[in-house]
């Protein structure tokens, strides 16, 4: 198995991904693409750490994994305090600072 | 058979991420980014890194997409009906597949022999992405960037209660 199969596949994910922060209306959907995108990374830092025959991409997946669930976290309370202050999730309704 | 195992879960991660995206329910979409999480760590098993398979389930199908969960329950109305009315037989099928893994893991259980077991001094994966060996790359050489993980853990907890916290 050679490693331009999990770069294309990682490619694919990371497409999917920025395609979906692009079309998705609702916020928790973009959060959802958003981890998509952070996995498609990780599965490239895994494969090349594979083929390389070296740990530090294993190590740089696990401080990814540490920022997703930050960036979970705090998106989330994001989330939550909009649609107190909104009354809804469609990021088209949040447009205060919006030009 | 590398090859099979890569195209099955390859694809399976692929279309769950496609359905992510195009799902209009964003509970499906959630779970459907579940299917993805774990098909992707069988590739990382193929990859031979079991430690961050395992990671990869506890951590991010386990704890983040069920916050993810409780946050879409708890703002999209849909999710909450369809658990309550839509699908009121499937606790039944829950019970009934809960006892069944529970008699077979107890006749697992019963019948294991520890002698099998493999004994503490021989490494149980060996290999670059074996647990020990990453825990002292990561205790080590990475030692500072994993206490300021810690720092930033912190962070967000505390803007996470800050920022949900109810306006008086």
């Amino acid at each position: 198995m050679d490693i331009q199969y999990y770069l294309i596949l990682s490619a694919l994910l990371f497409v999917v991904g920025a395609a979906g922060v692009i079309l998705r209306k609702n916020i928790i959907a973009i959060f959802l693409c958003i981890e998509l995108m952070l996995n498609a990374v990780n599965l490239s830092f895994i494969s090349f750490s594979r083929y390389l025959n070296q740990v530090h991409g294993q190590i740089f997946v696990f401080f990814v994994m540490v920022v997703a669930a930050a960036e979970a976290a705090v998106g989330l309370a994001i989330t939550i305090a909009l649609y107190r202050h909104r009354g809804s999730l469609n990021v088209d309704d949040a447009d205060l600072m919006k030009w | 058979m590398e090859t099979w195992f890569f195209f099955i879960l390859g694809g399976t991660a692929l279309f769950a991420a496609i359905n992510v995206v195009a799902q209009h329910r964003v509970f499906y979409a959630a779970l459907s980014l579940i299917l993805c999480l774990v098909a992707l760590s069988g590739l990382y098993l193929l990859l031979q890194a079991p430690f961050i398979a395992a990671v990869q389930i506890i951590v991010y199908a386990g704890a983040i997409m069920v916050l993810f969960l409780f946050v879409i329950m708890m703002l999209d109305p849909f999710s909450a009906q369809m658990i309550c009315d839509k699908h009121k037989y499937l606790s039944y099928l829950a019970v009934v597949l809960g006892v069944a893994v529970l008699i077979f893991l107890y006749r697992f259980l019963q019948t294991y022999d520890l002698a099998l077991a493999p004994s503490n001094s021989t490494p149980i994966m060996g290999g670059t992405g074996s647990p020990g060996n990453l825990g002292r790359v990561l205790f080590s050489e990475y030692l500072l960037p994993f206490e300021m993980t810690s720092v930033l853990i912190l962070i967000a907890i505390i803007g996470a209660v800050v920022l949900a916290r109810r306006r008086p």
